[in-house]
């Protein structure tokens, strides 16, 4: 059970739990700000006050991060022995049909994500732009998933609603309009 | 302890989020596709009880456990921002097939192109911290 994928009915309730776990801590449950302090840490005060900020503040954040990390490896490399995604046949067809023939078969595309991709300039634009949006988009949107449609909707937040109405405006319009033109041959 | 204890809430939400393939490219598609309940049902039962519980802390006035009393903001009123962050973000999650959480996460997993992700990532952080004052709010 433990090393079969988990159901959405034990993960949705787990992650309510940490985030409660957070709130008791006097802290929030919030991944995209931490993108903001590895700017102060690299040094962005320098280009704006808006970077100017004490980072020791920050650390709590930093080791949820790090934990993060932990997790990860320990979720791929210990409780994973079969990696693939079990994703709707339907779901297979349509990424087949861009050019994904990993689809059903791991756990990220190996299209974009294995190292060989990496020899095609088209897939280091990509990723960077992907990320940039992401960096970009949460910090002006000040929330992401954790943030915005776990924190900020669990708190019956209006501003998260409409942050999380953006979200799927945006996935919407690159699933369907953009991953055409970007995948399509 | 308390560090400690920010590095387990870490650990378990990595493993959490692995597990239940929230970190998926591929269950990020098929969300957007509306192939499949799962991410659905991880956004929808951590809805549920997230609700119940911030419900809960606020109306039973539940200190901290170092004992401080808890408040949680709400956030700030606007419409711009939120639509048009949020709609560059939803770019930017469909495409990367990853949310800041799950972009550690993979990074723990091994998967080290996401690495250019985070990169990226950082950079648009950046780019929003030098641009903010010229933006709509």
């Amino acid at each position: 059970m433990l090393y079969q994928p988990w159901p959405w009915y034990v993960a949705g309730p787990l992650i309510a739990i940490l985030m409660a776990l957070l709130i008791l801590m006097g802290k929030r449950f919030g991944m995209s700000s931490n993108l903001e302090t590895f700017c102060s840490i690299g040094g962005a005060g320098k280009f704006t006050d808006y970077f100017k900020v004490d980072i020791k503040s920050k650390r709590w954040n930093l080791l949820v991060v790090l934990g993060s990390v932990i997790g990860g490896f320990l979720g791929a490399h210990w409780l994973s022995p079969n990696p693939t995604v079990d994703i709707s046949p339907k779901t297979v067809t349509k990424l087949q049909e861009l050019g994904f023939d990993s689809a059903g078969k791991a756990y990220l595309p190996t299209e974009l994500f294995s190292l060989e991709s990496l020899s095609d300039p088209k897939v280091w634009i990509i990723l960077l732009i992907a990320g940039f949006l992401v960096g970009f988009g949460t910090r002006y949107a000040g929330g992401c998933t954790s943030g915005h449609a776990i924190s900020g909707l669990s708190n019956l937040q209006r501003p998260s609603l409409i942050a999380v109405i953006g979200f799927f405006i945006g996935g919407l319009i690159m699933v369907h309009l953009l991953f055409p033109l970007i995948f399509g041959s | 302890m308390k560090n400690l204890a920010y590095i387990f809430i870490g650990t378990f939400l990595g493993i959490v989020l692995y597990k239940s393939e929230a970190a998926s490219w591929f269950r990020i598609y098929e969300m957007f596709q509306f192939d499949s309940f799962h991410m659905y049902g991880i956004i929808g039962s951590a809805l549920a009880l997230g609700v119940v519980l911030v419900l809960w802390i606020k109306k039973s006035k539940v200190k901290s456990f170092s004992g401080e009393p808890i408040s949680i903001p709400d956030k700030e009123k606007s419409f711009a921002r939120y639509i048009v962050g949020g709609t560059l973000f939803g770019l930017g999650w469909a495409l990367a097939g990853a949310c800041p959480g799950p972009i550690y996460i993979l990074v723990g997993a091994g998967y080290w192109s996401i690495i250019i992700v985070l990169i990226g990532a950082i950079l648009g952080a950046f780019t929003y911290g030098v641009l903010r004052n010229k933006l709509p709010h």
